[in-house]
């Protein structure tokens, strides 16, 4: 791991991987280092993917204890009480992911993710958030925007059987090989803050559902003072008339954001774990694309939904003039 | 949705999955996870070092034992409630047969190959219990429903098959690297050191076979009181020189085409004979015949570098050496493995030569490898989206929630803003010989099919009148004939039609009457 070449126990390892991006999109993975904040079944599964893959380092963040819930979608953690109890999440994750690739550094970070300065974000590559509310969303992304070095940001949320992954590389330059040219491609992603600040009625007109959706229930929570997923039917009241202020707000037709939906969405919070193996996957593989520089990286949000099985990338930024 | 973990069509599930791999192991995760009880999975490899990166049920100190056991011990240690069976054999043995099938409520497939994808399809069509396929490919895969009756089967559109190459672009006119490996290894690799009765196009000529064919039967014998060296050099200038002038001799080959370099020893090495015989005691040190390795004994080092002409020839000579020094006893019953650095060493080197007499650019050894080894790349990644996707599928399965079965395409780039697109599954295909309900034509068609090549030799008559025992003998039994049956009845036919067995055996299978 230190010094250019892989170790001929990289080499076999890794193998498989390698004839997918290369060698030295290996040498690259192995030097990342990444943070994740919030141990829920979507994450476990990113997190699995990127320590197969062979980064350098995972930190991670999540002080809560053990909790029915959190088990239910985990394969981290073992049910037995006297394993778990008195540990935090991030520590039995931890356990069990130094496992699955001795050559990883996996590692707990104690704390609140939102309490941590500018420079604790500048020690990482990557940084992957989850189960966050509104506000600390766009507090970490800025920090991490503050930061000299590039330090990818993403969030990722899975609720009942539906998911979102949200993007930002800031200016990211990459190389594209296309037969036997090289082009040079430029994409220029908003903070998250901008991007969730586009008015509604400048969004494509098919634009997901889905997108508005979340957007009016990380609303409800944030205006109810709610731990993410803390939301229940009885909210469903609320949560509606939420919904028609926000769209009258913007003069944006109730109607493309489907009750149904928003109901589906406070009824079942727990995660649906086929949509975290399907989300994890499509994560670890963005990161990996970000880390490496090969591949077009996804811009700026992903969204799936198990009832009509489509997995689609949506454009939410500001058009630039001459692009 | 995710109150479907409660949900009584899962609880009381029971699942087959084949297959423990890449795909296997997200599978039965995800399976367990989502509220599954009771399922049996079938795989007959060990794991090994390169499974490691996407595996992930299994440890470096689970190399050599079943995937399939290790694979439910570890989910066990989270799920410790639930049942599930393993079974480290082989899907197409005897034992799962139509019974074993019908016990299932689904068939998920995690498979690599498409012969045993097409056996599941018989069987799953045979029992009539629906299947979900998948496969995965680096970045791209696809996840696809087969309910009998409702939608195509597995083989209702052809599948590709693998591709092979003319005998002459082989052993004459190659012009791809992927020509070099095949002639490196299914030629020269067989005829030194694999079955000596074994057929081989190597040394095919046009002109003059008579007596040449004696000469080449005695030039790849080692001689009795030969060195290895100086047989290895031998066969060096006989494949890369000799066997080359000969090919230039005939002018009509090269009218439209480059024409290749004969290449010697002689020519190829600098006068260096006391480095090559030093070489040999570096692997007296150790005597295991698996770590022996011309690399290594050469210091070449890294498996991505592309050696010059000079190396590719030096590992030559040393492959050659130490496979008659220290390997002598495998010589004559050795087939390629991609696992046997010695013979992939070999292969790569005889490849890479015959590629610089050519022009064709020369490959590393770890890109031969993979086109030698039809090694599939794979990422962890892919395999746990198509995993989720599966067991989407398989739940709207137990639901019998038709409307909603979807095909879907996990893609690279995506289309139309998709990454994942769902499709609706096709109606089956009326004329799949496979599945479809139309039996005499499904028949006619595999009779045509097998038969064509000997149709045009055999004398009319024999053909007809076997057609008609066939048919008569199908009549008699039209009666009590069991329409679910067809699809092994087919696989039945086939295959003993394959091997020219007798009519009356095509109405059994592996012992048991098809028909009552």
């Amino acid at each position: 791991m230190d010094g250019e070449e892989l170790t001929e126990q990289e080499t076999a390892l890794y193998d498989r991987q390698i004839r997918v991006w290369g060698v030295d999109a290996q040498r690259r993975l192995s030097k990342a280092h990444i943070l994740v904040s919030g141990m829920k079944g979507t994450v476990v599964e990113f997190c699995k993917n990127i320590v197969l893959a062979g980064v350098g380092s995972l930190t991670l963040v999540d002080s809560r204890e053990v909790t029915e819930e959190a088990l239910s979608a985990n394969f981290l953690i073992p049910p037995d009480e006297n394993v778990y109890s008195g540990k935090t999440l991030a520590e039995l994750c931890c356990d069990s992911l130094k496992d699955f690739n001795p050559m990883v550094r996996v590692s707990v970070e104690k704390g609140d993710i939102s309490s941590f300065g500018g420079d604790f974000y500048g020690r990482f590559d990557v940084v992957v958030i989850s189960s966050c509310s509104f506000a600390t969303k766009k507090l970490i992304n800025e920090k991490c925007r503050k930061v000299s070095k590039r330090v990818a940001f993403y969030t990722v949320d899975c609720r009942d059987s539906c998911g979102e992954i949200y993007v930002d590389l800031q200016n990211y330059t990459y190389s594209k090989k296309k037969l036997d040219e090289t082009d040079e491609c430029q994409l220029q992603y908003p903070s998250f803050e901008e991007a969730v600040a586009i008015p509604w009625r400048a969004l494509p007109r098919k634009v997901t559902k889905l997108y508005l959706a979340m957007r009016v229930i990380e609303r409800f929570e944030e205006a109810e003072g709610r731990n993410p997923g803390e939301i229940s039917i009885a909210d469903l009241p609320g949560v509606l008339k939420l919904k028609k202020e926000l769209c009258d707000a913007q003069s944006f037709n109730e109607s493309h954001v489907p009750d149904a939906l928003l109901e589906r969405l406070v009824s079942d919070t727990s995660e649906f774990p086929p949509v975290c193996a399907i989300l994890g996957g499509i994560l670890g593989q963005e990161v990996i694309k970000a880390i490496s520089g090969k591949g077009d990286p996804l811009k700026n949000f992903f969204f799936f939904d198990a009832i009509d099985g489509k997995g689609i990338i949506e454009d939410i930024s500001n058009p630039n003039p001459g692009s | 949705m995710a109150s479907h973990q409660r949900s009584p069509a899962i609880k009381g599930a029971k699942v087959l999955m084949v297959g423990a791999g890449g795909i296997g192991c997200e599978l039965l995760k995800t399976l367990a996870l989502s509220g599954f009880e009771d399922i049996h999975i079938i795989d007959m490899d060990t794991i090994e070092v390169s499974n490691l990166n996407r595996q992930f049920l299994f440890r470096q100190s689970h190399v050599g034992q079943s995937k399939a056991k290790v694979a439910r011990d570890a989910v066990l240690r989270f799920r410790p409630h639930i049942s599930i069976t393993s079974y480290h054999a082989n899907v197409k043995d005897p034992d799962f047969n139509v019974d074993f099938f019908k016990q299932f409520n689904v068939v998920l497939n995690g498979l690599d190959n498409l012969d045993a994808r097409r056996h599941v399809n018989r069987l799953c069509l045979a029992s009539d219990v629906p299947l979900v396929e998948s496969g995965t490919t680096g970045f791209l895969g696809q996840v696809t429903v087969h309910v009998k009756g409702k939608t195509e089967c597995y083989e209702c559109q052809p599948k590709p098959t693998p591709k092979t190459y003319p005998v002459c672009t082989i052993t004459s006119t190659p012009s791809k690297f992927v020509h070099c490996i095949v002639w490196s290894k299914d030629l020269l690799f067989a005829k030194l050191f694999g079955d000596k009765n074994q057929e081989n196009d190597l040394n095919v000529r046009s002109s003059d076979a008579a007596s040449s064919s004696q000469q080449a039967e005695d030039v790849f014998e080692r001689q009795n009181d030969e060195g290895i060296e100086e047989y290895a050099r031998r066969i060096y200038d006989h494949v890369f020189g000799y066997n080359i002038e000969d090919a230039l001799s005939n002018e009509e080959t090269w009218k439209n085409r480059n024409r290749p370099k004969p290449l010697y020893s002689r020519d190829v090495f600098p006068e260096e004979p006391s480095q090559q015989n030093g070489n040999m005691d570096k692997n007296c040190a150790t005597d295991d015949p698996l770590s022996v390795s011309a690399m290594a004994s050469l210091g070449l080092k890294n498996p991505q570098d592309i050696w010059s002409l000079l190396e590719n020839s030096r590992i030559f000579l040393e492959a050659l050496k130490l496979f008659f020094g220290k390997r002598e006893k495998e010589i004559g019953n050795l087939s390629f493995d991609k696992d046997d650095q010695l013979a992939v060493e070999f292969v790569t080197a005889a490849a890479n030569i015959r590629a610089a007499s050519f022009g064709i650019p020369l490959h590393s050894l770890f890109e031969a490898k993979g086109i030698a080894g039809n090694i599939v790349h794979a990422v962890a990644t892919t395999n746990a989206v198509i995993a989720g996707l599966i067991v989407i599928e398989a739940i709207k399965v137990l639901q019998s929630d038709a409307n909603n079965y979807r095909m879907t395409y996990c893609l690279e780039h995506p289309s139309r803003k998709m990454l994942l697109m769902p499709v609706e599954p096709f109606e089956p295909n009326k004329s799949c010989y496979v599945c479809s309900e139309l039996f005499f034509m499904k028949l006619v068609m595999i009779l045509m099919k097998i038969w064509q090549p000997i149709m045009l030799q055999t004398l009319r008559r024999c053909y007809l009148s076997f057609l008609l025992q066939l048919l008569v003998g199908l009549c008699s039994q039209l009666k009590t004939f069991n329409r679910s049956s067809h699809a092994i009845l087919i696989l039945s036919i086939e295959r003993n039609l394959m091997r020219r067995r007798s009519l009356m055996a095509c109405f059994y299978l592996d012992g048991r009457k098809l028909l009552e």
